[in-house]
């Protein structure tokens, strides 16, 4: 099999239970990046600029780069400032933060160390989902370890600049990963999302300037800084710097996570992932996790796997969850299940997505058990329409673009369904 | 400011301002349903989405701040079908049955469902159903019908300062609930049901009474506290049926006190008077007016001939109408006697003489949501002046330095900088320790009065030096005197000690007018001493002299004329009001109720409340408000400017001849005078020994509780339901409770001068000393004596 180039999981061998504690990581070049920082005084902006350089865009779904939002924070700012890590990963299908933070921990660690040395921070918090716990305490462990060896605390390896990293579990809420209503529920308030504009790179945690990053993003920044922008750029392909890691789920042989270069063609990663379960054929993916819109088999075959290849296709990298399905599957029954996820997953704070993601459930709901009608496909995509774009966060849209692609790609397996009142497949 | 294009036309907008506020400046209506003007942006209901050129996706107009060149349509194709998806949304699961529904008709979903709702529904599914949920004696719910705008919830939040609603649960599952088995208590609770766009929270006096369609809209003016709201009083087939409030930021601003609100349901009491009587050997008969005046007549002429004019005294409650207190003291001096007082719950009148004018706020309502520092000297400030506090909470936000003198720590739900809490005779010492600690900051000069009023103060309390230079650091500054500063037995003391502390400070000196017509009553002379008014010279008792409070003797009063006064309710010493009263030759109750008026009266006359009457009301800012009946009086109801005129008439006095209240009105401002050149919160000197005073023995504090203030209020019954209305207890410290070998929760022997009460006792730790916490104006209560001193307690 190819071998690929990696920056997030280079060295991580999950079998060995010592291979996450900072000896281990401190042999495979951990914390030399930050070494390097501080031994050759290399100022914050250098740091953004090498950021920026390296095409990194955020993993958390938005694809955003990364030094263009460092850029953000205010300078000179007679105050408090923040990061924050978004280790709230509740996307289904999406698995690759648990498993950084589980195996490789030290690499956030020191990846947010940077980040808050190029932002001039003093403080930060990794939001860690709620349904994690294990991971929650080893994240804890890990912390203290880097706090004893002096990597994290006052005075950080006798330089002048101070840095504390303190962890923090939600509850499971899905809401609670989307940045605002993360940072109200760090505020020990409800998780619901806030109005932007003011963005929280202006009014963020406690109203304070706020940085927030997910936590594959954080972790790329070690080795980029190892060895440039450059050349992680160049890992990856233009405007797609470096590697991402893809948490492939569904009808594939091998289901896991995969570290590869940006750009590579999805059916790579299929062939690293085992193949098609039974060798059956692949009648759709959903190529960025479950909130992005589902593409059929064949257009997925001709895609690489970057932000710019995805959306061409016309999907969304989003967080880099693919799920794989194989022509045994019911998409009615796949919207229903998704349907149902955002509509218990709605914070019920603004008017179209709480309302109308019960109601898109309803219709798919009522379709799969054979009461559909005739206008619901048109309804269906009406609702989906009336929410997109008008709500306060994402959530609204998440809910939307999944039921709008699957009645575009599959519309005759739903009309089907409504009417035969039974499967197609 | 800004220049943006709404619709097409050019218009000029502040910078900073939302899209929805300057699209209303100019004219444009953009609906919504979460926004309001007074409370915080949420942006949830997304009814105000608008398109804006550029944007890829419609924005909330309440959210989005206008840009200067932005182009805005409120009205196109985007923006319309924007609006329309959300309200189809906002009406799925709302239950479309407006006809049984008690907002309908005054109902913003049903208003804008109009416009932007489409004639038949698309949503085939099942509809959410919400438990209601019981919020108290004053809020209805059918939570059913809630859009989750949140308004309910922010105006706990912002205004009230207590957050007693809020939204639990996710998505679908998201209402409004309070917490676990909680009613809503706060005193501005029925503001929620303004607020409310949707029959969610609806009030629960008046549901299902009327249609909104049904009522008349008639202007008014709040009788109660100091504040003198504005009020829309809505009336069908002559009777009141509910109080909302008419907007005016210079006062209320758009909301009410539940007292405001609610109390109307004391005006349709079945313990209205409403016809006349009298008391014939010793049985009373309903009679008709000629006979129930004469009767009055001849018996106030008996009590004259018999005695002397200087027996007769007039107490009226500072409730009534200016026009109402100007004829009563009038009729009064012309019959000879200068015995006319509305002051029943003062103790302490050695300042009158020295009084340079009418005590008032000091500065107009609205300043006081700029002041820096505030000093509130005396006071059940929440309960008393709820939208005061109110205004204060929003100053305390904006960062006023709120501090307190007092003798009770009640929660003021904001940000209090420094209390001073001290037993009630300790009051005045805490004062000349900060007027002291302002004169040392100042390095003002000690002019023999001021040393005279700080001579006695010790080492200094860094409270009260902190209080001190809060006031001089922070302009503007005020100091105000609450009710229990007022009705205090060292008032006279407390108002010379805060006049001077303002002026070393330079704050500026009020009182926070305990009833709505406290300036009035001084201005048309309805005081025994003090008048602004020419007309009204001759001097007599005071209301505490005139119920035989006085040292000297036998000095009280042997005849009465009573209007609007309960005086087991209304007095300071209840105890001996009603002794007073009862022992008197002849007694004339002017009253809209019935009350317990015919075991101390003579003869009953049936007077209008303020709903049935034409009058004015002076509040306590100065500002002098006229209102119409709204409904006419009850029964054999008649005005009471009416009946004193009559009555003088009958009395054979001169210079009774008003025919309409207006009459009355010009004859009180017939120089033209401004009322401002009146209005003066300065003392002449005087001497006033401030002493370290220890008391040793248990002394009470007694608070007129908020729904316990005034007649008509003692009569809804709906407010007497709160908890705010729940029966007094005696409350003391641990520490005290402890001594007394008392538990919290026993019941206990209250005694004081002659009367003995049982109570349950209860512990607040927060009080002082020695004190003990007992409402008066209940019944339970009005058998005990002052509303301040020795009191003891006894376990049973």
């Amino acid at each position: 099999m190819k071998e690929y180039p990696l920056t997030l999981l280079n060295g991580v061998d999950s079998s060995n239970p010592d291979n996450w504690r900072l000896r281990s990581y401190e042999a495979r070049e951990g914390y030399a990046a930050l070494k390097k920082i501080l031994s050759k005084r290399i100022t914050p902006e250098e740091i953004i600029e090498e950021v920026k350089k390296s095409a990194l865009r955020g993993r958390g779904g938005a694809g955003f780069p990364t030094g263009l939002k460092w850029s953000f924070m205010p300078k000179n700012y007679d105050g408090d400032k923040y990061i924050v890590c978004n280790s709230d990963e509740g996307e289904p299908g999406t698995f690759k933060d648990r498993d950084i933070m589980h195996f490789n921990p030290h690499l956030l660690i020191e990846g947010m160390i940077i980040a808050a040395y190029a932002m001039g921070v003093k403080a930060g918090y990794n939001y860690i989902h709620g349904e994690i716990w294990a991971t929650y305490e080893r994240m804890e462990e890990a912390v203290d370890e880097a706090r004893a060896a002096g990597y994290l605390g006052d005075n950080i390896l006798g330089s002048s600049f101070s840095f504390n990293l303190y962890n923090h579990h939600g509850y499971g809420a899905y809401i609670c990963g989307e940045e605002t209503a993360l940072l109200e529920s760090i505020e020990g308030k409800k998780g619901q999302p806030r109005f932007k504009p003011p963005f929280p790179a202006n009014y963020g945690l406690y109203g304070k300037p706020t940085t927030i990053n997910n936590t594959e993003t954080f972790a790329s920044v070690p080795w980029l800084i190892r060895n440039g922008g450059e050349a992680y750029l160049n890992l990856g392909k233009p405007n797609n710097g470096g590697t991402k890691i893809f948490s492939v789920s569904g009808h594939v042989n091998k289901p896991g996570n995969y570290e590869i270069p940006m750009g590579t063609p999805f059916a790579e990663l299929l062939e690293l992932a085992g193949g098609m379960r039974g060798g059956r054929k692949l009648k759709g993916c959903i190529p960025g996790g479950s909130s992005m819109p589902v593409l059929p088999g064949d257009i997925m075959m001709e895609a690489d796997m970057d932000y710019d290849s995805i959306a061409k296709a016309g999907s969304m990298l989003g967080s880099g969850a693919v799920i794989i399905m194989d022509d045994t599957t019911c998409m009615v029954r796949a919207l229903e299940r998704l349907a149902y996820f955002y509509f218990e997953e709605s914070c019920g704070q603004c008017t179209p997505c709480r309302e109308g993601t019960g109601w898109l459930y309803r219709i798919v709901n009522r379709i799969e058990h054979g009461k559909g009608r005739p206008e619901d496909l048109d309804l269906l995509d009406n609702i989906a329409d009336n929410i997109q774009g008008r709500t306060i966060c994402a959530l609204g849209d998440a809910a939307a673009m999944p039921v709008r692609a699957m009645i575009q790609h599959f519309r005759d397996e739903f009309t089907y369904h409504i009417e035969h009142k039974k499967c197609m497949v | 400011m800004v220049n943006i294009e709404i619709d097409g036309k050019q218009v000029s907008v502040p910078k900073g301002c939302t899209i929805l506020d300057g699209a209303r400046e100019n004219g444009v209506y953009i609906p919504h349903f979460c926004y309001h003007k007074k409370l915080s942006i949420a942006a949830n209901c997304r009814m105000c989405l608008v398109q804006v050129e550029k944007a890829p996706k419609p924005l909330p107009a309440c959210a989005t701040p206008v840009m200067d060149g932005m182009k805005i349509y409120t009205n196109s194709e985007q923006a319309n079908t924007a609006q329309k998806g959300v309200m189809e949304f906002l009406l799925i699961n709302h239950p479309l049955d407006c006809p049984i529904c008690d907002q309908g008709g005054e109902c913003q979903l049903q208003d804008l469902a109009v416009g932007y709702g489409a004639s038949g529904s698309r949503y085939q599914e099942a509809k959410r159903v919400v438990e209601n949920k019981n919020l108290g004696p004053l809020i209805s719910t059918d939570m059913t019908r809630c859009i989750h705008c949140t308004r309910c919830v922010r105006f706990g939040q912002e205004i009230a300062g207590i957050m007693e609603l809020g939204m639990a649960g996710r998505g679908e599952h998201a209402e409004i609930l309070s917490f676990v088995g909680k009613t809503i208590d706060s005193e501005l609770s029925g503001n929620v049901i303004d607020l409310c766009p949707v029959g969610a929270l609806v009030s629960k006096p008046f549901r299902y009474s009327a249609r909104t369609w049904e009522l008349s809209r008639r202007k008014s003016i709040s009788p109660h506290c100091g504040l003198g709201s504005n009020l829309v009083v809505q009336v069908k087939q002559n009777q009141v049926m509910r109080v909302l409030p008419r907007d005016n930021e210079e006062i209320n601003e758009c909301w009410l006190s539940d007292k405001d609100r609610f109390a109307y349901e004391g005006l349709n009491s079945e313990d209205r008077l409403t016809q006349p009587m009298i008391k014939r050997d010793g049985h009373w008969v309903a009679c008709d007016w000629q006979q129930a005046l004469e009767f009055a007549a001849n018996g106030l002429n008996g009590a004259k001939q018999k005695y002397s004019a200087q027996a007769i005294g007039a107490l009226a409650s500072p409730h009534s109408t200016m026009e109402e207190l100007y004829l009563l003291q009038k009729l009064m001096r012309a019959i000879g006697s200068g015995n006319i007082d509305h002051r029943l719950r003062q103790s302490d009148f050695r300042a009158d003489t020295q009084l340079q004018g009418i005590p008032w706020l000091g500065t107009d309502i609205a300043d006081i949501s700029v002041l820096k520092s505030v000093l509130v000297i005396g006071s059940t400030l929440r309960k008393d002046h709820p939208l005061i506090a109110q205004r204060l909470r929003q100053a305390a936000k904006d960062g006023m330095q709120l501090n307190v003198v007092n003798p009770i720590d009640d929660d003021l739900l904001t940000n209090v900088a420094n209390k001073t809490i001290v037993a009630p005779h300790g009051l005045a010492m805490a004062l000349a320790e900060i007027l002291k600690a302002a004169i040392e900051i100042k390095g003002a000069e000690r002019t023999a009065e001021l040393n005279q009023m700080i001579e006695a103060v010790g080492v200094l309390n860094t409270t009260n030096i902190a209080i001190a230079s809060s006031l001089i650091d922070n302009e503007p500054s005020a100091i105000y005197l609450g009710n229990l500063a007022q009705h205090h037995p060292d008032y006279s003391s407390i108002h010379l000690l805060a006049g001077a502390i303002a002026q070393i400070t330079g704050a500026s000196f009020g009182f926070l007018g305990e009833a709505a017509n406290n300036v009035g009553a001084y201005l048309v002379g309805a005081t025994p001493t003090f008048s602004a008014l020419s007309t009204s010279q001759l001097s007599g008792l005071n209301a505490a002299q005139m119920l035989g409070a006085s040292d000297q003797g036998n000095e009280k009063c042997q005849a009465f004329i009573l209007m609007n006064v309960e005086p087991e309710y209304d007095a300071y010493n209840s105890q001996q009001a009603l002794k007073t009263i009862k022992s008197a030759e002849f007694v004339v109750s002017m009253s809209a109720y019935k009350g317990n008026a015919t075991d101390y009266t003579d003869v009953l006359l049936p007077i209008a409340p303020f709903t049935e009457t034409s009058g004015t009301y002076i509040n306590t800012e100065g500002r002098v408000q006229s209102f119409n009946g709204v409904a006419t009086p009850m029964g054999e109801t008649r005005p009471a400017w009416k009946v004193i005129r009559v009555l003088a008439n009958m009395l054979k006095l001169e210079g009774f001849d008003h025919d309409t209240p207006e009459q009355v009105r010009a004859e009180i401002f017939k120089d033209g005078s401004d009322i401002g050149n009146h209005l003066n919160n300065d003392l002449k000197s005087f001497d006033i020994q401030i002493n370290e005073n220890h008391a040793e023995s248990i002394q009470r504090i007694g608070e007129v509780p908020i729904y316990r203030a005034d007649p008509i209020v003692r009569r809804a019954e709906s407010l007497q339901m709160t908890h705010d209305a729940a029966a007094p207890r005696a409350w003391m410290s641990s520490e005290l409770l402890q001594r007394l070998d008392i538990n919290a929760g026993d019941n206990v022997s209250v005694k004081q001068g002659d009367g003995t009460v049982q109570l349950e006792a209860a512990c607040d730790e927060k009080l002082p000393a020695n004190s003990v916490r007992i409402a008066c104006a209940h019944p339970n209560t009005i058998a005990l004596g002052a509303m301040f001193g020795e009191i003891s307690v006894e376990k049973l």
